[in-house]
């Protein structure tokens, strides 16, 4: 009995103790530089659910290369990761979209310049039930005629949208509205970000609208493409018409092609890493933004989504290489449907 | 007039109407009970029935996906290759500190509460105040230890800030069931003890607290047993989804089972499903353990009393 109270009260105090010494430790960061160089080191990454599965296959394959380095990566989402980005808490953070004017105040607010760094491609794929026969194709009109706010309580039957279309109930499923892929979905069909209407089923969870949409014959959803890919059987892929014959005529379906050429408009989007300058002085950093690039080609479509050109990568290792900072798609009205390559060039 | 015979039989007859109807009424009552009775097994078998088919249904799933290297490899993405290492001990970590930060400080203040300031405003308050901690969603428990203890203190996203939130999470539990078990010591005892002369700090320390540890424990593990499967304050103050390297310190980032299970739940690839079953029969098994003890240890200190 008292041998158990003096034993928890002496670890207590050891613990009490203890924390002292890891304030210190943690003011000190700049003395370790010695310990990064030798290839021993931690990486914090944190930001997006939807970059984790990439930077998840680099942060694996990187272990390989340099077993002695602990990258640690966290899904607090796009918002949250740049919270903590802008506060310099983690060395890089995962985005869904480029960052916004209010996270980037909030950077140069903490004295944190970053550098941004395109990724990969995502394409949002528009899926029905699989067995439904008479939607072959939709214009981003009639998307938007469906999930605009003002159609809530007013556009319910599918007729309503396309006259060929049966007198049923239109049943709406999609990514709730902390994602990115929301706000980028709204953004694009809608036409600005987060107006959408309220009267549909939203999940954070990918799987549960998987679930919904495979079982309602009147259902439409959207999500990353990787959830199509992996649910193949269960959906039917819908191609959307932009109406615009510039960038691909008549119905496009979301393709390794279609999204690389940006044919597939506007719903393919970049994914981006944003690098801390200040964390680019620590050698492993350093190491595993330029391993992540390296690799990117290969890694990037294991993980289910589609990788860059390859010269946008070299336009964007270049961007590494010289340590440029700050975003290209600030001064842009929006980051849909854009070319990445023209973008990039504008620097 | 009515013949006296008659009257008789009729007297006779409302006395046999009254035996029948009290057989009859006896007869409702006991078919009553046995009704009763076996609703109530309805509802024990019920509760168990539901667990053992989840249980069922998850080893049939991923009974064959537990095996020793998903216990000791790291986590991958090829679910064939990952692994819950660093999670189970992530969780083993965050259960012993969460013991040993919660357990002083709760049997603390149960003891102050029951024995030193039973009546009055301040109880009062205090009681209201701890019966609402309780009720608190964990979430909020989670944004308090991010800011207090992250930020504030300095310990970052740490196993010490995970076991500091979650013991603050559970504290309320254990205070309740402190004063429950310290309530169960017959006050009795407590005279006999001042009569020998014994200080109030003597009392408790030898007679109140050993008397009353078998329901401190028990319902310190319950309290335990919540907070291993906590998953959203966790993921608030910073737990981490992918973690290839297990603590080595109070320190460090780390990960436990419940995230890494929410982790896989959200794939679109089904082979990572079967791993978080996996993961799930490992938190259940640990759950089970920890229930285990707490059957134990209140049977070896219940034997140990002898009034």
């Amino acid at each position: 009995m008292k041998r158990i109270f003096f034993a928890t009260t002496l670890i207590a105090l050891a613990m009490a103790c203890g924390k002292k010494n890891g304030t210190t430790e943690t003011s000190s960061n700049d003395t370790t530089a010695n310990e990064h160089a030798s290839g021993i080191g931690a990486v914090e990454i944190d930001g997006s659910s939807t970059v984790y599965p990439i930077t998840e296959a680099m942060a694996e394959e990187f272990r390989v290369e340099s077993p002695n380095v602990k990258v640690t990566i966290g899904v607090s989402g796009t918002g949250g990761g740049f919270k903590k980005f802008s506060r310099g808490e983690i060395d890089i953070t995962n985005a869904s979209r480029p960052i916004k004017a209010g996270e980037d105040s909030a950077c140069k607010a903490n004295n944190v310049a970053y550098i941004e760094l395109p990724v990969a491609f995502d394409g949002i794929a528009i899926v029905t039930h699989a067995e439904n026969k008479w939607m072959n194709d939709i214009t981003v009109a009639e998307l938007k005629m469906i999930w605009e706010p003002s159609a809530q309580g007013k556009i319910m039957k599918w007729n309503q949208v396309r006259k060929t279309w049966p007198n049923e109930e239109i049943h709406l499923l999609g990514a709730g509205t902390q994602s990115g892929t929301f706000d980028y979905f709204t953004e694009a069909i809608v036409g600005k970000a987060k107006a959408c209407r309220g009267d549909y089923t939203a999940s954070e969870d990918d799987n549960v609208l998987v679930q919904g949409i495979s079982t309602d014959k009147n259902a439409l959803g959207f999500f990353g493409i990787d959830y199509y890919i992996a649910n193949k059987d269960k959906l039917k892929l819908i191609p959307v018409n932009d109406d615009n014959d510039a960038n691909g005529k008549g119905a496009i379906s979301p393709t390794e092609e279609t999204v690389k050429n940006g044919t597939y408009q506007p719903l393919s989007r970049p994914l981006f890493i944003y690098i801390n300058k200040k964390s680019m002085e620590k050698e492993v950093v350093k190491n595993f933004a330029t391993f992540y690039l390296a690799n990117a080609p290969s890694l990037v479509s294991e993980a289910g989504y589609i990788a860059l050109t390859p010269e946008i990568y070299k336009i964007v290792t270049a961007r590494l290489d010289k340590g440029l900072v700050g975003s290209v798609f600030l001064g842009l009205k929006t980051s849909v449907g854009i070319k990445m390559e023209d973008v990039l060039k504008i620097e | 007039m009515i013949p006296e015979k008659s009257i008789k039989s009729m007297r006779r007859q409302k006395i046999l109407l009254a035996r029948l109807q009290t057989i009859t009424r006896t007869r409702y009552y006991k078919y009553q009970d046995i009704a009763f009775k076996y609703f109530g097994l309805f509802c024990t078998i019920l509760g168990i029935a539901i667990l053992v088919l989840f249980l069922a249904n998850l080893i049939y799933t991923a009974g064959a996906r537990l095996d020793w290297g998903f216990m000791t490899n790291l986590p991958s993405r090829k679910a064939a290759k990952a692994g819950i290492y660093t999670a189970w001990v992530g969780t083993l970590w965050i259960l012993s500190l969460t013991t040993l930060i919660a357990l002083p400080i709760g049997i603390g203040a149960g003891v102050y509460l029951e024995e030193y300031n039973k009546k009055g405003k301040l109880a009062n308050i205090l009681e209201i105040n701890i019966a609402n901690l309780a009720g608190v969603p964990s979430i909020v428990y989670g944004l308090l230890g991010l800011e207090l203890f992250a930020r504030f203190i300095g310990a970052g996203e740490s196993l010490l800030t995970g076991a500091l939130t979650l013991a603050l999470l559970i504290l309320p539990v254990i205070i309740v069931s402190t004063r429950e078990a310290l309530k169960t010591v017959p006050y009795t005892i407590r005279e006999a003890s001042y009569a020998l002369g014994a200080t109030k700090w003597q009392t408790i320390w030898n007679q109140v607290l050993p008397a009353s540890m078998a329901g401190i424990f028990t319902g310190m593990i319950l309290a335990l047993s919540r907070a291993v499967g906590e998953t959203a304050p966790l993921i608030v103050i910073g737990a981490l989804a992918f973690v290839p390297f297990v603590p080595s310190s109070v320190f460090d980032s780390f990960t436990v089972l419940p995230i890494q299970i929410f982790n896989w739940v959200s794939r679109p690839q089904k082979e990572f499903s079967v791993n978080a079953a996996a993961a799930i029969i490992v938190l259940l098994s640990i759950t089970f353990m920890m229930n285990g003890i707490a059957v134990y240890l209140r049977y070896r200190w219940q034997k140990k009393i002898k009034w």
